[in-house]
């Protein structure tokens, strides 16, 4: 059986003036596939996000993301995906319960759906007691596993996770995996940024971005076998080495 | 020598709701490279401020080079190399203005001091004449450390100079480390990698205003409680899930390409095979070794 694709990507370019931030990519992520995106700073990483997430017109190129088109149907594609980062994710000076009322009402859940939802949310993330807490109070790692929870709380086809886990400790950053896990084995995509190496090993497959190109595409222990390099760190080493550009 | 030294410090913030910092004390050689090594919120920046005199504790007390952070805080200032995690200079003045700004504050010239930048510099030099905020990152940071060189300071604090920049560019910053520590610096610098731990002479490890141990990073490895073993087969979420059912396993946790775990019993070489066993009907691929414990493994075991 054809695995659902539910990115699709072809010749994907931005340029800005004479600087070509992302330069014809082409790729496709399926359907439950956690697929992670690398590359250096400035390697065009956030431009190709953008675009992928209905926020940048491209200059040149296709691609469909949740069976939209990245020119036409910009707003379809906003109500089919979820996004949190590290800069951003949560109101700090709103509660937790609040912040789902929110978010929820912003993806456009019903009053009923979304009852139910925050339930079930509270009860998953273990949260009752700090339900009626300021965000900004709660540890970075309680945030970021709450901003998970409300990037999928409408259900998206695709979850895009601009680093996610940065300064966040060991043991918390591998609770927020199982619940990337989690989503992944609910037929969710997830699409995610990361400068851990180890957290590179997490991934179904994984992209490497050099100087606007994607310079790699495959499974962790197939880039190891074709880089002949014992860790993904060394992978990373000897792709990015190279790169020209060193902007952000 | 000791060039730095806390003892018992604490700090708390909002009338003592919010404590930073609880009873801390750990002192740093001089010309020792320091490595504070604890994840966002465990109180790294609070102690860099402490030490910088820009914050007062709210109990024990901190000496650099000697004097107290307290009283002597002017002192302190004059020799203090500070780069602070928020990139903090002129964005917009040009690279060689904000350094030459810097060095005029502090009674000094490039020309003195242009020994101790010039490996960083020179890499720097081609861009003289850009602002500050039109740098790249890893541009940034290399002009932020020789703002907080050029006075040529006793003591350098860096806070989380690498967050944010890349596996290349952190190598790189960790090189320029080291030579600068082969001209005598002390240097207590803070990071959330673990990986980086391993390139400090000392370390201690924070987390919730908790010191959890500070020794070289070799013998906190060796102090590691139990035998460790990774684990792997062609079905890694699975093997998770399995491991963690099993009344075998003591601690099992994702570390990249294999699950990290240790056993109850200190039998080993049974317990090894027993899980063997016990996971090869489900499992292909299925890889046991014991293995060498990193400094992370030996932070998620301090944290528990």
């Amino acid at each position: 059986m054809e695995r659902e694709k539910v990115i699709t990507t072809n010749k994907l370019t931005k340029k800005f003036g004479d600087f070509i931030a992302t330069n014809e990519i082409s790729f496709d992520v399926y359907k439950g596939e956690i697929f992670g995106f690398l590359g250096a700073n400035g390697a065009g990483k956030t431009t190709a996000m953008r675009m992928l997430c209905g926020l940048s017109i491209p200059s040149s190129g296709e691609a469909k993301i949740a069976g939209y088109d990245v020119y036409k149907e910009t707003e379809k594609i906003k109500q089919n995906i979820g996004y949190m980062s590290q800069k951003f994710s949560l109101y700090e000076d709103l509660t937790v319960l609040e912040n789902i009322r929110f978010f929820g009402g912003v993806y456009g859940l019903s009053n009923k759906a979304l009852k139910s939802k925050i339930e079930e949310l509270i009860d998953t993330l273990g949260m009752a007691s700090e339900a009626k807490k300021l965000v900004g109070s709660l540890p970075l790692g309680w945030k970021q596993k709450l901003a998970f929870s409300v990037a999928i709380i409408h259900d998206p086809k695709i979850v895009f996770l601009d680093e996610p886990t940065g300064g966040v400790d060991p043991v918390t950053r591998r609770q927020f995996w199982d619940l990337i896990y989690k989503a992944s084995s609910e037929g969710i995509t997830v699409f995610v940024t990361t400068h851990y190496m180890d957290e590179a090993e997490y991934c179904h497959r994984i992209s490497m971005m050099v100087d606007g190109e994607m310079k790699a595409l495959d499974t962790p222990a197939n880039l190891k076998k074709q880089f002949n390099a014992g860790s993904m760190d060394d992978v990373f080493f000897e792709l990015a080495r190279g790169a020209k550009r060193k902007a952000d | 020598m000791v060039e730095v030294s806390l003892q018992n410090i604490g700090k708390t913030y909002e009338d003592g709701a919010v404590t930073a910092l609880n009873d801390v004390s750990f002192s740093v050689n001089k010309g020792e490279l320091f490595g504070l090594i604890g994840p966002d919120g465990a109180g790294k920046t609070s102690l860099f401020r402490i030490l910088t005199t820009l914050l007062i504790p709210n109990g024990g007390t901190a000496t650099v080079f000697g004097c107290d952070v307290v009283n002597d805080y002017k002192t302190i200032r004059k020799h203090l190399g500070y780069m602070p995690g928020k990139f903090s200079l002129y964005q917009d003045l040009t690279v060689e203005e904000n350094l030459s700004f810097f060095a005029m504050v502090f009674g000094t010239t490039i020309q003195e001091n242009y020994e101790l930048i010039k490996d960083i510099y020179v890499q720097l030099e081609p861009f003289k004449n850009r602002r500050a905020g039109k740098l790249s990152g890893g541009m940034k940071q290399k002009l932020a450390l020789c703002c907080a060189l050029i006075h040529k300071p006793k003591v350098l604090l860096l806070d989380e100079p690498t967050t944010g920049v890349d596996a290349v560019s952190r190598k790189e910053f960790w090189e320029m480390l080291k030579r600068l520590k082969e001209q005598e610096i002390t240097i207590l610098v803070s990071t959330p990698y673990m990986d980086e731990a391993t390139l400090c002479e000392r370390i201690a490890l924070i987390q919730e205003g908790h010191i959890l141990s500070i020794d070289t990073p070799n013998n906190i490895i060796q102090h590691y409680p139990k035998a460790l073993f990774a684990i792997k087969s062609d079905d890694m979420i699975a093997l998770l899930d399995d491991l963690r059912k099993s009344d075998l396993i003591d601690s099992c946790f994702a570390f990249g390409d294999y699950h990290h775990v240790s056993f109850k019993e200190s039998n080993i070489e049974g317990m090894k095979e027993q899980i063997t066993s016990d996971l090869q009907e489900t499992h292909s691929g299925l890889e046991v070794k014991r293995i060498t414990p990193s400094i992370e493994d030996c932070f998620i075991n301090l944290m528990n």
